[in-house]
């Protein structure tokens, strides 16, 4: 054990890596034998997997509302890109192997991604509310293509019979090295301009960052994972319709990342289990599910802007140092105290 | 003839957009928040009318309470929504109107169903076509025309005439030193709201008269082009409202004309981001430099 000079005992890089790595492995082995070994139903089954497409689309949201501050409200729009994308390929490209999918899954990603930078560019070197309304405007112009291009889309009656490439193992992974990448990003530099310019753009740009960038990239990135998350959703309904991506879908989203809050990973996927699993378990809760969104929504933001988490994300090996170090149950101490 | 005829059609559209922009670009300009429920309080007033004419009343005064209701709801959201944010960020003040947006929709969903049902639009305004020549238009589109116009000069003599107005001006070019000039800021943000909604009112009357049809989501779209509208003109400008209005409208006329009725609401769309692409700050619109 490595210790600091006050004596807090650490764990090692390698040690944490470690720990993650085989909790990672053990739930996907333990997940997969519980899906088939029948252990699990096909209903539960499904709301595991819409649970796993929900949190890739609230965690690729939080990119551009909690870290970026901006408030897209087109991602269902990146969504249907990505979902007709990967699925047109997987219709055309018979058989069901590695290269396949991913290769579907990074195309409906990327194409998503070149969407995002065509909307991103002229909305973002704009301030406040424009870019809420041009992406609006970008998702219904998305659904209108998809209504009147019929011969490529399959128009309002849907695309059917997409193959259903996405199996538990598929959308884990996808969803954990998604979560991954995004994480690693806003640990870097690059996260940090990212951070810089949602807290003072001006400052940020004084400082050196080339603010319209990094606020592109920021917004690419996250189109670029709601594509690779609409892709899972065309493999896991197997039928896409213009429906599935409607505003109400972007809300959904939104009442997520607000809810766990913006900025917070673990919250956005809490929220998204959350969120995704009581519909579906409370049947009648439906009827008013969109009034309780609704007010969830306002009341969030009139008591507790930050939402739930704030700004806070779950770190194992942080727990696990305070367990080493017997203050588990201690209060963490604030920022600088240690310094004084 | 035909050109004529699509013209004075797009007039008419025009101007209801133009009603309903007016009311985003006062409220932008005062508070700068894009008012996202501003659309469903045009959808409440679409119901109003439709219960009220539905129970009997007299179509007048069914109109006049169509712009009460509407007047409350709106003075009512700010009051409760809006209020308590005043010096939240910019992205809670718009997330909560989206939520208010989403609240309107979904509460009168379930209260009424998603149903579309018929507006009594021929009880307000009687079905006759006048002839002017080869010319047949029909009493709804000079209504429309003749009370958006009429309410636009009224707004211009409030704004510019009146103590409230020179406030209301006060208040948006600056809300700090309007303060300390000794203007009440909550007095004057509730008189915007009220007028905008009122504006919002009469649009409703005359857009349900337009497309006889009510459901909880008619306001949405309605409001949507309404605000591209405002942005188009150049949002906070009360002449640029009027003059993006019109030009919405016209545009959505010819796409329909040229038969790709399909593809409006993408056209509106398209408008939108060409215009922050090369006119950001829109065709009226002062672009403000940012002090730090």
């Amino acid at each position: 054990m490595d210790k600091t000079a006050r004596g807090y005992r650490q764990i090692p890089v390698y040690l944490k890596y470690l720990i993650n790595a085989v909790l990672l492995a053990a739930f996907l082995v333990l997940g997969n034998a519980l899906l088939s070994s029948g252990a699990v139903n096909r209903a539960q089954s499904a709301v595991i997997l819409q649970i796993g497409i929900y949190i890739l689309l609230a965690v690729s949201l939080n990119v551009a509302t909690g870290y970026l501050g901006q408030l897209p409200l087109g991602h269902a729009g990146f969504m249907a890109v990505g979902a007709y994308t990967a699925a047109l390929i997987w219709k055309s490209l018979p058989g069901k192997n590695i290269g396949i999918i991913v290769l579907g899954l990074l195309a409906g990603g990327l194409l998503a991604a070149v969407t995002g930078m065509i909307i991103g560019i002229p909305a973002l070197r704009l301030k406040g509310d424009y870019l809420a309304i041009v992406t609006l405007g970008f998702g219904e112009i998305i659904r209108v293509l998809i209504i009147n291009l019929p011969g490529i889309t399959g128009g309002t009656p849907g695309l059917m019979s997409i193959p259903k490439h996405s199996t538990f193992m598929v959308v884990y992974i996808t969803v954990i090295l998604s979560c991954m990448l995004i994480h690693t990003m806003m640990k870097s530099r690059h996260g940090r301009a990212i951070l810089a310019i949602r807290e003072n753009e001006i400052a940020a740009e004084s400082s050196g960052v080339n603010t319209t960038f990094y606020k592109v990239l920021a917004f690419s990135v996250s189109a670029f994972f709601a594509g690779v998350a609409g892709g899972l959703y065309a493999g896991y309904t197997g039928i896409l319709t213009p429906g599935n991506f409607n505003f109400m879908t972007s809300i959904n989203i939104l009442v997520m990342v607000v809810l766990g809050g913006l900025g917070s990973m673990a919250g956005s996927i809490i929220a998204a289990g959350i969120l995704t699993a009581l519909p579906l378990a409370l049947q009648s809760f439906n009827k008013y599910r969109m009034v309780i969104y609704a007010l969830l929504l306002i009341a969030v933001m009139i008591f507790k802007p930050s939402g739930l988490l704030g700004r806070y994300d779950f770190s194992l090996s942080r727990i696990l140092e305070k367990a080493i170090n017997g203050r588990l149950f201690t209060k963490p101490r604030k920022a600088g105290e240690d310094r004084a | 003839m035909l050109f004529l005829s699509q013209c004075i059609n797009g007039l008419q559209l025009g101007s209801i957009y133009a009603l309903v922009a007016l009311g985003y670009s006062m409220v932008y300009g005062i508070i700068r928040l894009l008012n996202f429920a501003h659309g469903d309080v045009i959808m409440i007033g679409a119901y109003i009318a439709l219960l009220t004419i539905g129970a009997g009343v007299n179509p007048a005064l069914a109109v006049v309470l169509t712009i009460f209701g509407c007047v409350f709801i709106s003075v009512l959201i700010e009051r409760v929504a809006y209020r308590p944010l005043r010096s939240a960020p910019r992205i809670s003040l718009l997330i909560t109107a989206i939520g208010v947006s989403l609240l309107l929709q979904n509460v009168t969903q379930l209260l009424f169903t998603a149903n579309t049902r018929p507006y009594p639009g021929s009880a307000i305004i009687p079905s006759k076509a006048l002839k002017l020549g080869g010319l047949s238009l029909s009493l709804t589109t000079i209504v429309t025309i003749l009370v958006s116009v009429g309410s636009m000069i009224a707004l211009h003599l409030l704004i510019q005439k009146t103590r409230m107005g020179k406030a209301m001006r006060a208040v948006s070019e600056d809300t700090g030193a309007a303060q300390l000039m000794g203007i009440d800021i909550n007095r004057v943000i509730s008189v915007t709201f009220a007028i905008g909604s009122a504006l919002a009112g009469i649009g409703s009357v005359l857009f349900c008269c337009r497309y006889p049809v009510v459901n909880p989501n008619i306001g949405s779209m309605l409001g949507l082009k309404a605000f591209v509208a405002a942005v188009l003109g150049g949002i906070g400008s009360i002449p640029g409202a009027v003059v993006g209005g019109f030009a919405i409208g016209f545009a959505e006329v010819l796409v329909t004309a040229l038969g790709f009725s399909a593809w409006t609401d993408a056209v509106v769309f398209a408008i939108l981001i060409l215009v922050l692409l090369f006119k950001p700050a829109g065709l009226l619109g002062r672009g403000v430099a940012e002090k730090v």
